[in-house]
């Protein structure tokens, strides 16, 4: 009988381990491959279409950034709550969060100047996701209290509220419509390019990944967050107060989640609605991973998706392969690159038995 | 009618335990799983895609009975691809169950949409209906709560019994307690670690699966995206709250689900006073509430969410 | 001992990464011998049982039992064969009952468990060698010994004809080893094959007929036991001659370092761990704590490293209140930590070296510049300490997980005595340490006395705290039973304590 083996290795060198999401792109686009022929399309030329209606004008390039800074930005949360093993599924109600704080700022605050208000908007976004996310990694911290179930949780118990706040005191008043008024256009992220789509939190989006990276790399709390998800009872060893670094790590990290809500209503929506976000704060965590939990590594994973997010209508359109082609797209690269990590511990080994 | 008459009350349990249903197919299809010592958050795509194949396959065959078995087997398939991940690759079970929730959502999104379409009124099925049991159900009051439900509502609460009978008399349930307090105690008293938690992974994963399509084939007549709406994290949740024993988790689902009976009858009965989505949203609130309250308590299988590679420390 | 081998291993290879655990074995095991299998740690002893037993296949090499020809592929063939192994650490289930650990995995009729008929079969085995149990108390219940019972009848019961014990006496007491002894020579009378794994030279020669002794992966000797003695055994398993390192004569004790008062403190379960314990270690001292493990040594250790609630008493530092003062205080008072279990709670395994050696320090103002951690004085600090502790590894960036056990001991020394401590607490520190290492350690720990830093040194092995001590007590559940000078202290009477008798604090023998 041949049994297939797992042996222990040394792990791979840096630019081996980057090899490895790249590995999981494959595999994933080529196990996708078998709903795009059952879909009777022709398999070049709908992943052809898929990445030219993201790539292939200067339109469609600006909307993939559109779609790739939310992806940044949940990314980069779930990544640092990752790294501190606090398993934040819940960054999708953090993003609303964010998304109903900016709201609030945006209809409240009608004569405040922009200079004063988007700042303002942008920080209340930060803290209200931060403390969404607060409330179970506190319960984490020191009650035990498992945080990926209070996590999911607290996505729906804020869903609800987005939807009872825009069935009644926030419903449009003239269209009647379940979602909100207009925000100011002093609560308007600018549009920086024109002829698209292309606002300001974008931009915002990357220095976000850069000051994650620096916090990680170069500071006390950096290292603080690396060592109690690393070991916590080791850490508790040293001397860090864990339960404070758990708390920080999860009020940063519903924070950036809160600014991918804040940069969806304020940049791209403008108005409160149930479905502002198709599932950014879910496919955030295929984007972490995908990153390898690192700052950079996040923002190419998120601009993977971004593109495949943007493309899929186009690929629709031309070959009539289902949108949701994107949805499996996400499940498999995750399990795909859970599988393609072994390979930096692991050594694949056949044996005749 | 009046909010406090007997009728009310009656009615309201009778849809208790059909509320509850779900609940119960999933909790102890995720209870099997832990006490294994495997966490299984792929629960909430498994019913999802359970519900979508046993609603596709009921459709295109005309038979509730293959629908059914189309949602076993789907769930079985899911159980082993999670098994393979966290088992045999020893991969984070975090993680990868949120991945098979992702696939499997997203795999039936795909297929629903290639099979069916995208009408705008979803096609219905025939679902099953409420049967009644001669005699039984004619006794006042528990006639119609107990005797009078769909034939899966009595296969969920007849599975209570039965894990519980499985988990501490039987010679497997035993085998299945060891592995998931500690698998190297089992496999050095001659139980195959992997054997048994692929197992419970499958069997789980099936559980689970009938679970969702008791919703698309019973509760509704068909698949609606939306359908599962969480009741795959609120079972996870029961398993904790139950203490990972199955007539715990009973009482649990029993609740959730008369909490979700009660919202549908208060704004039935044209309750203005709070806005729906409070009663919506009351179950999860509670989840939290419940999880915290035995957070001290908690009994967790000893091996949960450790990997196990035979030979390794 | 008669007849033609029941086991016969030939060429065993087995490689785990970088280190050759088993290096071309022959082994042979005849039926009715207490056989020993001696080496020092990391010698490769575990490994050959664990193959053996079918938890591990070999690289190369053949396993022929009772004369055929076997490749087992998980220890549930090996039973199947007869072959019965209990681990140095207990693969029990602590919430099951004793009947439900040794029942599990056993073919029975029908699906059911048959409670009663199990309960009969495994009381007769378990009378027939002396090794009773109560079949209906829950395992946590049950003292090591008594745990320790209940693995073999484990085997056993599943019709075990060789038996394998690895470093059984590790965790009894001097009495209940004794008792241990009987039953496998009783078992040996039956017929039975015995495989007795251990680096405790005193008891291979009480109790077996045969003794292997392996180096580096590889057999180096096989003896009778009647025919050989301690000190031939240890150049055998060592190589070279070992020689106890001469203690220089105390340099004069200076003022209490660490005072201990009345403490109590709890385990995990809400018990009395420790129980008015009160001592006190003196600068220039080592004062060795002996005693079996699980007698609270942990958690008196884990009290003075800031880790655990003390319900009463007082612990104080050069003076200074440390009672009940958090993990980061305790450090800033330069007292030099080194935890029982290295990779469980002392080190971040996937970091670098360089981030584990600063975990307690990493706070310091000599490593930042503004908000911002100064890479160039970790940097530094990590390279300085790996040279002066001669930590063996490429470089300072490489994860911790690529260290061997001795290196990791010698890392987590240099993390704990960079900041010049006052006082130094030591639990365990050698465990599973070949001889080199642990010589290191030891020197270490000298010089650290000599330089006049108190040391409060926790171990079970009772000859290390001979050798290394200038005041031994002794810890018997959660009492202090003693406190003895080193010069006056004799083996039987420190045993004696460990199991409970004699002392200020136990009953008259």
């Amino acid at each position: 009988m041949i049994t297939l083996r797992l042996e222990r290795r040394h792990p791979l060198p840096l630019w081996q381990q980057a090899i490895l999401p790249l590995l999981s792109v494959l595999a994933a686009l080529g196990l996708c491959a078998l709903l795009v022929l059952w879909a009777g399309a022709d398999l070049l030329r709908a992943y052809a279409a898929l990445f030219a209606g993201a790539l292939g004008s200067r339109f469609a390039i600006l909307e993939t950034f559109v779609k790739t800074a939310p992806l940044t930005l949940t990314g980069l949360a779930v990544a640092l709550a990752f790294r501190a093993k606090f398993w934040n599924i819940g960054a999708e109600g953090q993003l609303y969060a964010g998304a109903t704080a900016a709201t609030w700022f945006g209809l409240t605050f009608t004569e405040t100047p922009a200079w004063l208000l988007l700042p303002m908007l942008l920080v209340g976004s930060f803290l209200a996701g931060g403390l969404w996310a607060l409330v179970p990694g506190l319960l984490k911290a020191r009650l035990k209290v498992d945080d990926v179930v209070t996590t999911l949780l607290m996505n729906y118990i804020m869903l609800y509220l987005v939807s009872a706040l825009v069935d009644g005191p926030w419903r449009e008043p003239v269209s009647q419509w379940p979602q909100s008024p207009d925000i100011v256009e002093a609560a308007q992220l600018p549009i920086l390019l024109e002829r698209s789509r292309f606002h300001l939190g974008i931009p915002l989006a990357f220095v976000s990944a850069g000051l994650v990276w620096l916090l990680l790399a170069r500071t006390p709390l950096g290292y603080a967050i690396k060592a109690v998800g690393v070991n916590p009872r080791a850490a508790e060893f040293g001397g860090i107060r864990t339960t404070r670094v758990v708390a920080v790590t999860a009020l940063l990290s519903g924070g950036l989640a809160g600014l991918a809500g804040a940069g969806e209503l304020a940049g791209i929506q403008f108005h409160l609605m149930e479905a502002i976000s198709p599932g950014y704060g879910y496919s955030g965590i295929v984007v972490a991973m995908l990153g390898g939990l690192h700052p950079l590594g996040v923002v190419l994973a998120a601009f993977f998706f971004g593109v495949v997010n943007n493309g899929a209508q186009h690929m629709s359109r031309v070959t009539g392969v289902p949108t949701y082609l994107v949805e499996v797209m996400q499940g498999v690269t995750l399990l795909a690159m859970l599988a393609a990590l072994l390979l930096n511990e692991y050594r694949l080994r056949w044996a005749r038995r | 009618m009046e909010l406090l008459s007997v009728a009310f009350f009656v009615g309201l349990l009778a849809a208790t335990l059909r509320m509850a249903t779900p609940l119960l197919f999933a909790t102890m299809g995720e209870l099997l799983t832990e006490r294994a010592g495997v966490l299984n958050l792929g629960i909430e795509g498994t019913m999802l895609l359970g519900a979508m194949a046993g609603y596709l396959v009921t459709y295109k065959t005309g038979s509730l009975w293959l629908g059914l078995l189309g949602a076993l087997l789907t769930g079985a398939l899911l159980g082993l691809l999670m098994a393979f991940m966290a088992v045999t690759l020893g991969v984070s079970q975090h993680v990868s169950g949120l991945g098979i929730t992702l696939l499997a959502t997203g795999l039936s999104l795909y297929i629903y949409r290639m099979v069916i379409g995208a009408p705008s009124v979803p096609p219905s099925i025939r679902p099953f209906q409420i049967l009644a049991i001669p005699a039984l159900a004619q006794l006042p009051v528990i006639g119609p709560i107990l005797f009078q439900q769909y034939l899966l509502v009595w296969v969920a609460l007849a599975l209570v019994p039965s894990t519980s009978l499985l988990l501490f008399r039987t010679s497997l349930g035993l085998k299945i307690r060891t592995v998931g307090e500690n698998p190297k105690a089992a496999e050095v008293a001659g139980v195959s670690v992997y054997g048994i938690r692929y197992l419970c992974l499958m069997v789980g994963g099936a559980l689970m699966a009938l679970g969702g399509a008791f919703l698309s084939t019973a509760h509704f007549n068909m698949f609606l995206f939306g359908m599962v709406a969480g009741r795959g994290w609120i079972s996870i949740a029961l398993v904790v709250f139950g203490n990972w024993r199955p007539g715990k988790c009973l009482a649990g689902a029993l609740f959730f689900g008369g909490l979700d009976a009660l919202q549908l009858r208060l704004q039935a009965v044209g309750f203005q006073a709070v806005p729906y989505q409070f009663f919506l949203v009351l179950p999860y609130i509670l989840t939290i509430v419940a999880l915290v309250s035995v957070s001290r308590r908690a009994a967790y299988p000893g091996s949960l969410l450790l990997p196990y590679k035979r030979g390794e420390a | 001992m008669t007849g033609s081998p029941v086991v016969r291993m030939r060429g065993i290879r087995k490689r785990f990464l970088d280190v050759v655990a088993n290096d071309g074995i022959d082994f042979d095991l005849h039926p009715g011998e207490v056989c020993a299998l001696l080496g020092e740690n990391g010698a490769g002893k575990t490994t050959l049982m664990n193959i053996l037993f079918g938890l591990l296949p070999p690289d190369a090499g053949t396993l022929e039992v009772w004369g055929e020809p076997v490749a087992f592929r998980s220890p549930r063939e090996a039973i199947a064969r007869g072959i019965g192994m209990v681990h140095q650490h207990f693969t029990l289930v602590p919430p099951h009952t004793v009947l439900e650990n040794i029942v599990v995995g056993t073919p029975s009729r029908g699906p059911w468990l048959d409670a009663a008929s199990a309960r009969a079969r495994l009381q007769a085995l378990a009378r027939l060698h002396g090794l009773d149990v109560d079949p209906d108390a829950p395992v946590w219940q049950l003292s090591v010994g008594e745990q320790q019972r209940v693995e073999i009848v484990k085997a056993l019961y599943r019709g075990a004809r060789i038996l394998i014990l690895d470093e059984p006496t590790a965790v009894l007491t001097p009495p209940e080893a004794r008792g241990l002894f009987k039953a496998l020579r009783s078992l040996a009378g039956e017929g039975r094959a015995v495989v007795f794994i251990s680096h405790k030279l005193r008891e291979v020669m009480e109790v077996t007929d045969r003794v292997v002794v392996l180096r580096g992966g590889r057999v180096v000797a096989i003896r009778q036991t009647a025919a050989t003695d301690p000190q031939e055994l240890a150049r055998l398993m060592v190589g070279r001659e070992v020689h106890t390192p001469a203690r220089r004569p105390r340099p004069g004790a200076g003022p209490p370092v660490l005072e201990v008062e009345e403490l109590a403190v709890d385990n995990d379960r809400g018990l009395t761990a420790l129980e008015r314990v009160s001592f006190a270690v003196h600068a220039g001292e080592i004062f060795g704590l002996a005693g079996v493990s699980g007698n609270g040594q942990g958690e008196l250790a884990e009290a003075i490293f800031g880790l655990r609630r003390a319900r009463r008493g007082r612990i104080r530092v050069g003076g200074a209140e440390l009672t009940n003062r958090p993990a980061g205080e305790v450090v800033a008072r330069r007292v030099a930590r080194v935890p029982e279990d290295r990779i469980g709670v002392g080190l971040l395994m996937e970091l670098s070296l360089a981030e584990n050696l600063i975990l307690e320090a990493y706070r310091d103002p000599r490593f930042r510049r503004g908000p911002f951690l100064l890479s160039s004085a970790v940097a530094g600090f990590a390279d300085r300490l790996l040279a002066d502790y001669r930590v063996r590894a490429p470089h300072r960036a490489v994860p911790a997980k690529t260290l061997s056990g001795g290196n990791l001991q010698k890392l987590l020394l240099a993390r704990a005595l960079a900041r010049e401590p006052v006082l130094l607490v030591a639990h365990q520190p050698t465990r599973g340490l070949d001889v080199a290492a642990t010589e290191e350690v030891h020197a270490r720990l000298l010089e650290l006395r000599e330089r006049g830093v108190a040391v409060l040194l926790i171990s079970e092995d009772l000859d290390e705290v001979l050798a290394l001590s200038d005041r031994i007590g002794v810890l018997y559940e959660g009492r202090l039973m003693g406190v003895v000078p080193a010069e006056a202290a004799r083996v039987e009477e420190l045993g004696l304590m460990m199991a409970g008798v004699g002392g200020p604090e136990g009953p008259r023998a």
